[in-house]
Parts: structure tokens; sequence; C-alpha cells
């Protein structure tokens, strides 16, 4: 690997890490003035103008809030939960492709930390370790709501990562490759893959709203029932971190989701682009339409959350086994029976 | 080389910790660890989707479910079962015959060639595809037919006997 | 049973037909719903600057009144204390001097004239008691502070400002 490669993917590591914070940060302020909005409020508006400093004035009490350590938890795993919460959210990053190759000056720059070609797979295994962070936090708290909540959590994301992984089958039996940097350039223009997998779409947007743990499923902190869920015993940043994953788990699922069903970086007349003003300009402008498509979803995210009220524990897995995977499965039939009718 | 050794002594070391750990929850959790370790080791061998597949299936799915029973049993110092002395002696005897079988297998032990595959690439998703919907079609669809009836027979097991219920 | 003001409506419990048990209909509409209030001007009065206007019958901070003259009218005669279920009103009475004829309306007046806030409920009682309309509740909200003592209000603070002023 030649130097100039090798620093511009530290440099991209670090400006990915620092968006992926800033983006979750901003994401707090951004739901509580979306809530604001939606109940006709104003939200947060004291911390700066329109209440912007509020992230960083609700980091500061964190930090300065009392750590508590309950007498009865086990010490180092009392720890490890949020912190693994937090880097398995942090990780997960990795392979998605913020935009084109740049070309500057004869270099090549890559957008994309890693091109592995299970990329898909990588995001999964990731999800799927995310509930690592929640579980041994709820355990080692020794506390029964907590420990509920984390039972609520696992069980949750086992049942909506089947149905999820089946509605990605059915995507990638279109796309041939595991590759997130070949299933956004497949998807060139206007060719989205929304167009060819609405239902897929469909089941994929409700697994990711079960994945990230939010409303309408999220049970594992549901406050009626379980005080504060498996963060009840927390307190100061170890809270944060927990709180802070589910944004980072937000933004990385809506990335993922603008990648394999928005067509990622792409937007109609991006050759146009390319061919009139500039061919550097037109991967900048296709980066910002990207983060455009993740900010949408991230809202949507927030208007789902705060129109829907909670499922019902049963209702919940009612849902995941009864519905969302005979759905998944009969999406693949129908795929495979229309693509082989095409060709 | 000395990446694998290193991943090598790890797993061998986390395994260890499993069965010495006093707590379930906490071998169970070097458990993890020790699967993970066989993540990497598949990723040193070029078998990027098998890597990866280990790691959501055994350590994403498996080995939460385990600790998600784990974590529902009491597991207090009172509630283990006292163990007779001829459990005991078993155990030692079992243990002893297995390191004897171990230690004369390592002295009949031959070094062999080394395997060398043919192609280097096999463990990526295209190549491992075409070779199991080819060559290893028949043990593929057989496997899945007996995961199927695995699956049938939880289900049976599971569901009440209509009789006395 | 026969209904006696013939205003019995029968529901009919229809079952969901499949686009009503699919719900995503029903999720799009709540989805409008709450669209709808996205751009709805908001409510919120944010209070320290914006206030909203009062009642006109509106009890707030209590103000002990000064006549058409610029003399206090209160003449210490107690029924305000004497009505107040709170108890929250003490005074003190003090005979007018020669050549304070201009401070105070009667020969008698309040010296000391205290209002314990955390007490008051602000019924507005001594206000119908007050033979002189010396008190009336027509200020503001009462501000917070952190101290009990600090809530005892005496003259300095419910005297109403002298008129030249």
């Amino acid at each position: 690997m030649e130097t100039t490669d090798l620093i511009f993917r530290i440099v991209l590591i670090v400006i990915i890490f620092a968006i992926s914070l800033v983006v979750a940060m901003y994401s707090t302020y951004a739901e509580r003035k979306v809530a604001a909005f939606f109940q006709d409020r104003i939200g947060p508006n004291r911390a700066g103008p329109w209440g912007i400093l509020q992230p960083l004035a609700d980091g500061g009490k964190m930090f300065l809030k009392e750590e508590i350590i309950p007498t009865n938890a086990t010490p180092f795993l009392f720890i490890v939960g949020p912190s693994l919460a937090i880097l398995t959210a942090c990780i997960g990053s990795a392979v998605i492709p913020w935009g084109q190759a740049i070309v500057i000056g004869g270099h090549t720059f890559d957008l994309q930390v890693t091109d592995i070609n299970v990329g898909i797979l990588y995001i999964f295994g990731v999800v799927s370790l995310g509930v690592y962070g929640i579980m041994i936090g709820g355990w080692a708290s020794n506390n029964k709501y907590s420990l509920l909540g984390a039972i609520r959590a696992a069980s949750q994301n086992i049942s909506y990562e089947i149905s999820m992984g089946l509605s990605i089958i059915a995507l990638l039996m279109l796309t041939g490759t595991l590759s997130l940097k070949e299933i956004a350039e497949q998807q060139h223009g206007f060719a989205w893959n929304v167009w060819r997998q609405p239902l897929g779409f469909v089941l994929f947007l409700v697994c990711a709203f079960a994945e990230t743990n939010r409303s309408p499923f999220d049970l594992p902190e549901c406050e009626t029932e379980l005080v504060g869920g498996y963060h009840t015993e927390y307190s100061s940043m170890k809270l944060g971190f927990y709180l802070f994953a589910e944004y980072i788990n937000m933004f990385i699922s809506s990335a993922v989701m603008a990648t394999l069903y928005w067509g990622g970086y792409n937007y109609p007349g991006m050759d146009w682009v390319a061919a009139h003003v500039g061919p550097t300009i037109a991967p900048i402008i296709g980066v910002v339409v990207f983060f455009g498509k993740i900010f949408f979803s991230i809202f949507f995210f927030m208007w789902v959350r705060w129109t829907i009220p909670r499922f019902r524990y049963d209702q919940l897995m009612d849902l995941g086994w009864k519905v969302l995977i005979p759905l998944a499965i009969a999406n693949i039939v129908l795929t495979g029976v229309i693509t082989t009718l095409l060709n | 080389m000395s990446t694998f050794y290193f991943i090598a002594f790890l797993s061998i070391f986390f395994s260890i910790l499993v069965i010495s750990a006093k707590n379930p929850v906490h071998s169970i959790l070097y458990l993890i660890l020790t699967f993970f370790t066989f993540t990497i080791h598949y990723i040193l061998m070029n078998a990027q989707f098998l890597a990866i597949v280990n790691f959501i299936v055994y350590m994403g799915a498996i080995l939460v479910l385990f600790l998600y029973t784990l974590m529902l049993i009491n597991l207090n110092k009172e509630s283990e079962p006292v163990k007779p002395f001829m459990v005991k002696f078993a155990g030692v005897f079992g243990g002893g015959i297995l390191i004897v079988a171990l230690v004369a297998s390592l002295k009949s032990l031959g070094v062999s060639n080394p395997v060398i595959l043919k192609n280097p690439d096999l463990g990526l998703v295209k190549n491992l595809g075409k070779v199991l919907f080819n060559e290893f079609l028949m043990p593929f669809e057989v496997s899945s037919v007996l995961l199927l009836s695995a699956m049938v027979g939880a289900v049976l097991l599971a569901t009440k006997d209509p009789k006395t219920a | 049973m026969e209904s006696l003001s013939n205003k019995r409506k029968v529901l009919e419990v229809k079952p969901l037909n499949f686009l009503e048990r699919a719900y995503l209909p029903a999720i799009m509409g709540g989805l409008a719903t709450t669209m709808k209030h996205f751009f709805k001007k908001p409510v919120t009065i944010s209070y320290p600057e914006e206030k909203r206007e009062f009642s006109e019958n509106f009890r707030g901070m209590h103000s002990l009144k000064r006549d058409e003259n610029g003399k206090e009218r209160c003449t210490a005669c107690g029924l305000c204390a004497l009505s107040c279920p709170a108890e929250a009103i003490t005074m003190t009475a003090a005979e007018r001097k020669p050549g304070e004829e201009n401070l105070y309306r009667e020969e008698k007046y309040a010296a000391v004239y205290e209002i314990n806030m955390l007490r008051c409920i602000f019924c507005g009682l001594c206000e119908e008691a007050c033979p002189k309309e010396a008190i009336y509740l027509d200020g503001d909200i009462v501000p917070t502070d952190y101290l009990r003592k600090d809530f005892i209000y005496g003259k300095d603070k419910l005297v109403e400002a002298p008129l030249n002023q």
C-alpha cells in the first residue's frame, strides 16, 4: 500500500468516526426538536441560538454526573457492557461506501474504508454482536428489570435478524454480490433497488427499527414495565454510551438502508453533472446526496417514533415470526420466479 | 506466521478459561472470545465467508441463546448439586484416559506434507458457492434436509401433546 | 331490553378486512397526522420573554395601596389577618405622629406588615375583608427564591410606589 493511500485511509477513518459521533450527538438534539414540532412545541432553545449547543451541555452533564457501580453488580462486566455497545455501533461504518472514488491530481481516493467482498454479512455480524453490550450490561447490573430488558433485547434482535437476513437474500438474488460497493455501483443514476424490491425494503425497514431498539419496538427499555430497561442501574457517561450507541446504530442502519435500497450516493443526472460540471464535483455532490438520504431516514425513524405506540411483547414476536418471516420467504420465491421468467 | 501463533495461543488460553471459570456466565463470555479468535483464524486462512458466518451464527446467535439461558438460571452456590464421590472418580478416570489417548496419538504422529490448496481464493464467496453447488451439491442438500428434520423434531417436542394437555 | 331514551346505538364489530389487518394504511394515516402537526405553529409561550395575558380576576402578589394623595390607606385594623384562612398575614400597629399626615391616611397605621408568601393561598379573602380598600392581589406571579425566610414579604415589597415617583 502506498504511503499517501495509507495516510488517506487513516484520515478517512478519523473523519468517518468523527462524523458518526457528531451525527449521533446532533441526533439527540434533533430527536428532541422533532418530537417538539410533532407535538406543537418549541423544544430545547436555551443553550445557544435555537438550542444548538444543547448536545454539548448534555454531554458535559453526563461526564460530570456521579459514577455509580451497584454493590452487587459485577464491576468489570458492568463497565464492559456499555463499552461493547458503543464499540459495535462504531465499527459498522467501516464497509459503507460514502461516495464514488475522487480523483485529485492523479491520485484516486476511495471513499470507503475497506471493501471486503462480504460487506453485508459484516454489517450483520456487527449488528448481531451489538446485543452483547446490552445483555452483558443487563446481567452485570444484578437487577431483575435490567435482566428482563436484556433478555427482551436479545430475543428481539435474534428474531428480527432472521427476517432481515431473508429480506436481504431477495435483494442479493438481484445484485449477485455481497460487496456494498458493487451494490452501490449497480444502482447508477436512478436504478435504485427500492423500485425492484419494494416489499423487501418494507421488511428491511421494519427489521431495522427492531434491530436498533427504536420505537415501536423499544421494548427493552419499556419504562412502563421495566423501570428503565437494561440501563436501569447505569448512570453518568456509561448511560450516555448506551444512549449514544442507539443513535449511532440508527445512523449506521440508515446508511446501510440508503446504500442497499435508495441508491447510495447515486442520483438522477449524475452522468450529466460529471460531463458538464466536472468529474471532481460529481462525486462530492454524490456524498452530499448520500448524507441527505441518511438524514431523511433518521428523520423517518424519529417520525415513526413520535407517531406509533409501542407494541406488546407477544405482538412483537407474532409480527416477527408469523408475519415478517413468511413474507420474506414469499418475497424470495417471488423474486426468483420473476427473474427466471424475465431471463 | 507469528500472528497465527499469537492467535492460536489466545484460542487455547480462552478455551482453558472456559472450563476453569467458576461462574457459568463468565465461561460463556470466554467461549465467545474463543469463537472470536476462531473467526480471526478463518480470516488468516483467507476464508472470509466462513469467518463471517462463524461470526454471525456462532457468536451472534447461538452463544446469545446460551447466554440467554444461563442468565435465567439461578446460579447460587446453594443450588449447585452435591457431586457424589463416584461421579468425581469417574470424571478423573475419564480425563486420565483422554490424556493417555492424546499422548499416544501425539507419539505416533508423523509429519505429513502440508496440504496446499489449488485455488487460494477458495474461501471467497463466489468460489465457495460454485464449489458447494456443483461438486458438493448432494452433501449440501442432504445436510439441509437434516437441519429441516431437526427443526421439525424441535417443533414436535415443543408442542404439547393434545391427549395430556 | 327496551331502550327508554331511544338513543341506544347498536355497534357492529366487523372483523378487520385485509387492508386493516395489514396495518400499513393505518400507520400511513398516523404518519400523515403527525406530519400535519409538524408544520403547525407551536402553542408554547416561552415564559420569561413572552407572557400570557392574565385574566381580569387573576390574583397575584399583594400590594398595599395608597390613596389619591399618596398616603397609605392601611389602618392596621387586622381584619385581613383575621380573615386569612392560611394565617399568612401579621402586622404591628402604630400611632401616627404629628407631621406624618402626608404619609398615612388614618391616625393608626401598620408599622410592620408581613405576608408569608409560602403560606398564602391567593384566595383573595383579605381583599374582601379590607374596609379601607388598602390591599389588592393585583400583582404579578410571586417570584421564586432559595430561602424560606425570603418569602416573608414586608412593607418594602408590598406597599405601592409613592405617587410622585
